[in-house]
C-alpha cells in the first residue's frame, strides 16, 4: 500500500472544454477521500483516470514507487492492482456470487483451497456467506452492492475506487451501506476514493473531502474543516446549507466574522462589498438583531426552515423551533459568517 | 524509467489493423475491382456493342417494370398487414406475422417453383382437384405479370417489417390525445398515424424495389422459359455463353444494376429529406383500435390471402414432390416417395449439392462469427467517423444485389492469385469468399447489438480484476453475448444454405449448391426432384426459424429480422 499522488492532471476529450483541469492531489495511505461535486464536474473522469480507463492528456499519476500514467503513456487497468465498485455494480450475470467475487483471484492463478478460503472470507465480511451459489439476478440491490464490495476486497488491492455506489439505493438502504463501507475501510485498511454528489455521504464517510467544480479541484480538507472554513462561493454552496451575503465588511486578519462586525456592516451603505457565507444554524431570532423579512416558513419535521430577505434584497435561511408568520418583519442576529 | 504503453483503451493494438484488413478484403477489394473494370471497359469503349443491342434495353426496361410493379404489390400487401396487425385487436397476431414473414425466408427460386406447380395446365395440385386448365393452355406465370406478382409476394414482408418497426414505437398516448381532441379513428389514422409512419413506409418500399432489381431466382424460373430477361438473368445468360467480351459486358451490366438500385435508394433519401419524426414521449403499449364486427372480415380476408400466397403454393410443391412425373394427378396409387429417395440416396448431383451447401453455410456462419465478434467489439467501443465508415463498408456488399457481388468476385479471382499463383476460380473457395463478403453484415448485426447493449462497466470490472483481453473475451464477453452469437450463426446458415444468386454465377461442376441444384433440376425437366429438394429446403428453413423463435427471449431486441 502506498500514497497516491496526482500531479497537475488534465483531461481533454477534444470537446473544447477540458473535463479535468490541472488537478494535483495527494491521497494519504489508508485514507478515505471523497470526491465531491455536481454532476459533470469531472469527478468521474478523474476516478476513471486513476483506474486507468482514461489516459490523462497532461500530468502524471503516481502510486508509491510506480508511475501509473504520465505524458508518455498509461499503465492498463489490469496491471494497476486496484478495485472498483461501479454505480451499476457491474456484476457478471452469468457467474454465481462466489465466481464473481473470486474472479480477480482466478485471473491471478489462485486455485483450490486457497481460492475457496479467500472467497469465503471476503463474503463473510459483507455477511453473504449463504449466498455464494446464487446468481446476481436473484439478489436485492443492497446485496448486489455487497457482492461488488466483496469482489474489491478479495484481491487486497492498493486502492479501492467507488463510483457513486449509493446512487441507485433507497434512503433506508443507504444508511446501512454507509455503515458497511465504514467497516470495510476499517478492516481492509485500503486507500479508498469515493465519488459522490451527495455531501452528506461524503461527510459521513471520508477522512478527507475534495471538492471539484468545472474540472478544477477547489479544496481538499477534512470534513469539519471544509464545513467550517470553505474556500470560495462554490465550496461554500456545495457543503452544508448556507447563503452568501454581499456586505460592506472591513479588512480583518481572521476570515471568521462575529456579530458585532456583521451588525456594523448592515448599517454601512457605501464601500467595497465582500462575500460571507452564513449558515442557517447561525441565524437566530433575537430582539437585538437586524430586521429581516420572513418570506416563507416550511416545517421539516424537527424544525422550521425560514427563508429570509434582507432590506437590500439578499436571501438567507434560518432554523426556528416555532412557526413564524410569512410576510412579517422579525429581528435576527447573525452569530458568525465566513469570508469566502 | 521504462516508457509506459498507450493503453487507456481496452483494445489490444493488433485489433484495429486486423479489422481494417477484414473489411478491406471482404468489402473494399471486390467493390473496387468491379468499379475499376466497369469504368475501364466503358472508357476504352470495348463494350459499346452492349448498349446498341435491343436485348440490353429490353432487359433494363423489364428490370424497371418488374421491380416497380413488385414494389407496388409489396407495399399494398405489407402495409395493410402491418397496420391491421399492429394497430387493431386482430387475433392470432404472432402466428399471422410468422406466416406472413415466411415467404421472405424461403429462397425465391423455391417460391417461383411452388407457384409454377400451383398453376398452369400440368399442376399436380390442380389435376388432383380436377380444376386444371386444358393441356396446351399457357402457364400464366411465365410472363412479366407473373414476375411482378411473385416479386410482390416475396418482398411484402420487407415492407411489413419496416412499417411494424415504426408502428411499434407509436405512442398510445399520442393517439389517445388525438381521440380526446375529437378526432374519429379514421381521422387519427390519416392525421397522426400515417404521417408518423411515412419514413417506415418509404424505407420498406425502397427496400422492396432494390430487392426486386437484384432478384435472380424468380425471373430466372419464370422469365427464361418465356425469353423474358431482366438484368440479373441477362448477366447469367451472358456468362453461360462465354465469349470474348464477356467480362466487360458483365461488369457493365452489373454497374447498370448497381445504378438502378442506387437510384431507388436516392429516391428514398429524397422522399425522407427533412422528415425528423423521432417519437417523443412514452412508447408503452401499442395504440389499439377496435375493429368491432369488421374483425371477422379482416381475419377471414387474411386467411384467404395467406392461403393463396403460402399454403397453396407449398401444398402444390409437396404434391409435385410426391408424384412420379409433372402433370400426373396425386392419389394413393400415384403417390410415392421415389423423388426423395432419388435425391437423398441416388443422385450424386444432389448429394454433392447438400454437402457443398452445408459446408459453405457452416463455414460461412462460424468463420464470420469470429470476424463479427472482433469487429463488433471494436466498433461498439469506438464511436465516430471510422466506425461509421466501417459499418457502411460492411453493409454495401449485403445491400448490393448478389449478382453484382458475384461478378465482382469473378473479376477479382479470374486470374490466379498473385504470389502463390493458384486460381480459386471454379473451385468452392470462390463461393466461400463471396459468401463471407455478402453475409458479413448479417452475421455482424446480432453480435453488434449485443455488444452495444452490454454495460461497459462489466468489462471494466474485469479489467480492474486483472484480466487480459483474451481472459475478458473468454470469461466475460463471449458468455454474455452467446445468445446473439447463436442467432448470428443460425441466421447466416439459414440464408447461405439456400442461396442461389451468388452461386449461380460462381459454381462449376462439382461445386453446385442446393440453390443451383434446384434450379438445374427444374431447368432439365425433373420437376419432381426439384420439388422434393425444395420441400426439404423449406422444412429446414422453418425448423431453423423456429429454433431462433425459441431463442428470441434471450436475444437483444431487433436481432431477428421478423421480430421487433
Amino acid at each position: 500500500m502506498a500514497q497516491l499522488i496526482l500531479n497537475h492532471v488534465s483531461k481533454d476529450f477534444g470537446t473544447g472544454q477540458a473535463a479535468v483541469r490541472d488537478v494535483s492531489l495527494k491521497v494519504r495511505e489508508g485514507g478515505f477521500l471523497a470526491l465531491l461535486g455536481a454532476s459533470g464536474c469531472g469527478k468521474t473522469t478523474l476516478l476513471r483516470m486513476i483506474a486507468g480507463f482514461e489516459e490523462p492528456t497532461e500530468g502524471s499519476i503516481i502510486l508509491g514507487e510506480r508511475t501509473l500514467a504520465d505524458g508518455s503513456g498509461s499503465l492498463p487497468p489490469e496491471k494497476r492492482n486496484m478495485a472498483m465498485v461501479f454505480q451499476s455494480y457491474a456484476l457478471w450475470p452469468h457467474m454465481t456470487v462466489a465466481q464473481n467475487v473470486g474472479y480477480p483471484l482466478k485471473v491471478r492463478g489462485v486455485t483450490g483451497a486457497a481460492f475457496d478460503v479467500r472467497v469465503r472470507e471476503a463474503l463473510s465480511v459483507v455477511r453473504l456467506e449463504d449466498f455464494a451459489s446464487r446468481r446476481p439476478a436473484e439478489l436485492s440491490g443492497g446485496q448486489r452492492q455487497r457482492v461488488a464490495l466483496a469482489r474489491c476486497l478479495v484481491s487486497s488491492p492498493d486502492v479501492v475506487l467507488l463510483d457513486e455506489p449509493l446512487a441507485n439505493l433507497d434512503r433506508h438502504l443507504k444508511a446501512a451501506m454507509l455503515e458497511t463501507f465504514r467497516e470495510f475501510h476499517a478492516r481492509s485498511g485500503a486507500t479508498m476514493i469515493y465519488v459522490t454528489h451527495d455531501q452528506s455521504e461524503a461527510m459521513a464517510l471520508a477522512t478527507d473531502v475534495a471538492v471539484m467544480s468545472e474540472g478544477r479541484l477547489l479544496q481538499v480538507a477534512a470534513p469539519e474543516e471544509i464545513y467550517a472554513r470553505p474556500e470560495g462561493h462554490v465550496v461554500g454552496g456545495l457543503i452544508g446549507q448556507g447563503a452568501v451575503l454581499e456586505l460592506v465588511l472591513p479588512d480583518h486578519d481572521s476570515r471568521l466574522m462575529g456579530w458585532p462586525m456583521i451588525e456594523k456592516a448592515f448599517r454601512q451603505m457605501g464601500g467595497p462589498r465582500r462575500a460571507i457565507l452564513v449558515r442557517p444554524e447561525h441565524v437566530v431570532a433575537d430582539p437585538d438583531g437586524v430586521m429581516l423579512q420572513v418570506r416563507s416558513c416550511v416545517y421539516e419535521g424537527e424544525r422550521f426552515v425560514l427563508s429570509l430577505l434582507t432590506s437590500g434584497g439578499q436571501a438567507l435561511q434560518a432554523y426556528s423551533p416555532f412557526a413564524v408568520v410569512p410576510g412579517s418583519l422579525q429581528p435576527f442576529v447573525i452569530r458568525q459568517g465566513w469570508l469566502v | 524509467m521504462p516508457r509506459l504503453p498507450h493503453r487507456g483503451s481496452s483494445q489490444p493494438v493488433w485489433l484495429l489493423p486486423l479489422v481494417i484488413a477484414f473489411v478491406c478484403l471482404l468489402s473494399v477489394l471486390p467493390l473496387a475491382r468491379l468499379l475499376y473494370a466497369g469504368l475501364r471497359f466503358s472508357f476504352e469503349g470495348e463494350a459499346t456493342g452492349l448498349f446498341a443491342e435491343p436485348a440490353t434495353w429490353a432487359a433494363i426496361r423489364n428490370t424497371m417494370v418488374t421491380a416497380s410493379g413488385g414494389m407496388l404489390i409489396s407495399v399494398l400487401l405489407g402495409a395493410v398487414f402491418a397496420f391491421v396487425v399492429t394497430l387493431t385487436d386482430f387475433r392470432g397476431k404472432g402466428v399471422f406475422s410468422f406466416a406472413f414473414i415466411l415467404p421472405m425466408m424461403i429462397p425465391p427460386q423455391v417460391t417461383a417453383l411452388a407457384w409454377v406447380q400451383m398453376s398452369g395446365p400440368a399442376s399436380p395440385l390442380l389435376k388432383t382437384l380436377g380444376i386444371a386448365p386444358p393441356l396446351g393452355s399457357p402457364q400464366p406465370l411465365y410472363s412479366v405479370g407473373g414476375i411482378i406478382l411473385l416479386l410482390g409476394v416475396q418482398h411484402a414482408p420487407l415492407v411489413f417489417l419496416a412499417l411494424k418497426a415504426g408502428l411499434a414505437c407509436l405512442p398510445r398516448d399520442g393517439v389517445e390525445a388525438a381521440r380526446l381532441a375529437g378526432a374519429s379513428p379514421l381521422r387519427v389514422f390519416r392525421d397522426i398515424i400515417l404521417p408518423l409512419t411515412t419514413p417506415g413506409l418509404v424505407a420498406g418500399a425502397a427496400l422492396a424495389f432494390v430487392s426486386g432489381v437484384g432478384n435472380f431466382g424468380i425471373p430466372a424460373i419464370l422469365g427464361i422459359p418465356a425469353s423474358i430477361f431482366v438484368l440479373p438473368t441477362l448477366i447469367y445468360s451472358r456468362l453461360s455463353s462465354f465469349g470474348a467480351g464477356t467480362f466487360a459486358e458483365m461488369a457493365q451490366l452489373s454497374m447498370m444494376i448497381a445504378v438502378i438500385a442506387g437510384l431507388g435508394l436516392a429516391i428514398q433519401q429524397w422522399a425522407l429529406r427533412g422528415a425528423d419524426y423521432r417519437i417523443i414521449g412514452l412508447s408503452g403499449r401499442n395504440a389499439v383500435f377496435s375493429l368491432g364486427r369488421w374483425r371477422m372480415v379482416f381475419e377471414a380476408a387474411f386467411l384467404v390471402i395467406l392461403f393463396f400466397v403460402l399454403a397453396a403454393p407449398l401444398a402444390a410443391l409437396v404434391a409435385s414432390s410426391l408424384v412420379p412425373a409433372y402433370g400426373v394427378p396425386l392419389n394413393f396409387r400415384t403417390m410415392s416417395l421415389e423423388a426423395y429417395r432419388e435425391i437423398l440416396f441416388r443422385q450424386s448431383v444432389t448429394l454433392t449439392a447438400f454437402a457443398n451447401s452445408l459446408f459453405l453455410a457452416g463455414a460461412t456462419a462460424f468463420g464470420l462469427l469470429i470476424f463479427s465478434v472482433l469487429t463488433a467489439y471494436l466498433l461498439a467501443r469506438r464511436s465516430g467517423k471510422l466506425a461509421n465508415v466501417f459499418a457502411a463498408l460492411i453493409e454495401i456488399p449485403y445491400a448490393l444485389p448478389g449478382i453484382v457481388l458475384a461478378v465482382a468476385f469473378i473479376l477479382l479471382f479470374a486470374a490466379p492469385l498473385p504470389l502463390v499463383n493458384v486460381s480459386i476460380y471454379g473451385t468452392i473457395w470462390i463461393i466461400l469468399a463471396a459468401y463471407f463478403s455478402s453475409f458479413f453484415a448479417v452475421s455482424l448485426k446480432p453480435v453488434m447489438s449485443a455488444f452495444l447493449q452490454l454495460d461497459p462497466s462489466l468489462e471494466e470490472a474485469a479489467r480492474l480484476s486483472g484480466a487480459s483481453f483474451g481472459c475478458r473475451m473468454r470469461d466475460i464477453l463471449v458468455p454474455l453475448i452467446a445468445p446473439a452469437a447463436g442467432a448470428s450463426v443460425i441466421l447466416v446458415f439459414l440464408i447461405a444454405c439456400s442461396e442461389l444468386t451468388v452461386s449461380a454465377l460462381l459454381w462449376s461442376a462439382g461445386t453446385q449448391t442446393l440453390g443451383v441444384a434446384i434450379f438445374n433440376l427444374d431447368d432439365s425437366g425433373s420437376s419432381d426432384l426439384a420439388a422434393a429438394l425444395s420441400v426439404l429446403v423449406v422444412v429446414m428453413v422453418v425448423l431453423l426459424m423456429l429454433i431462433l423463435e425459441m431463442l428470441a427471449k434471450r436475444l437483444p431486441r431487433g436481432v431477428l429480422p421478423w421480430r421487433n
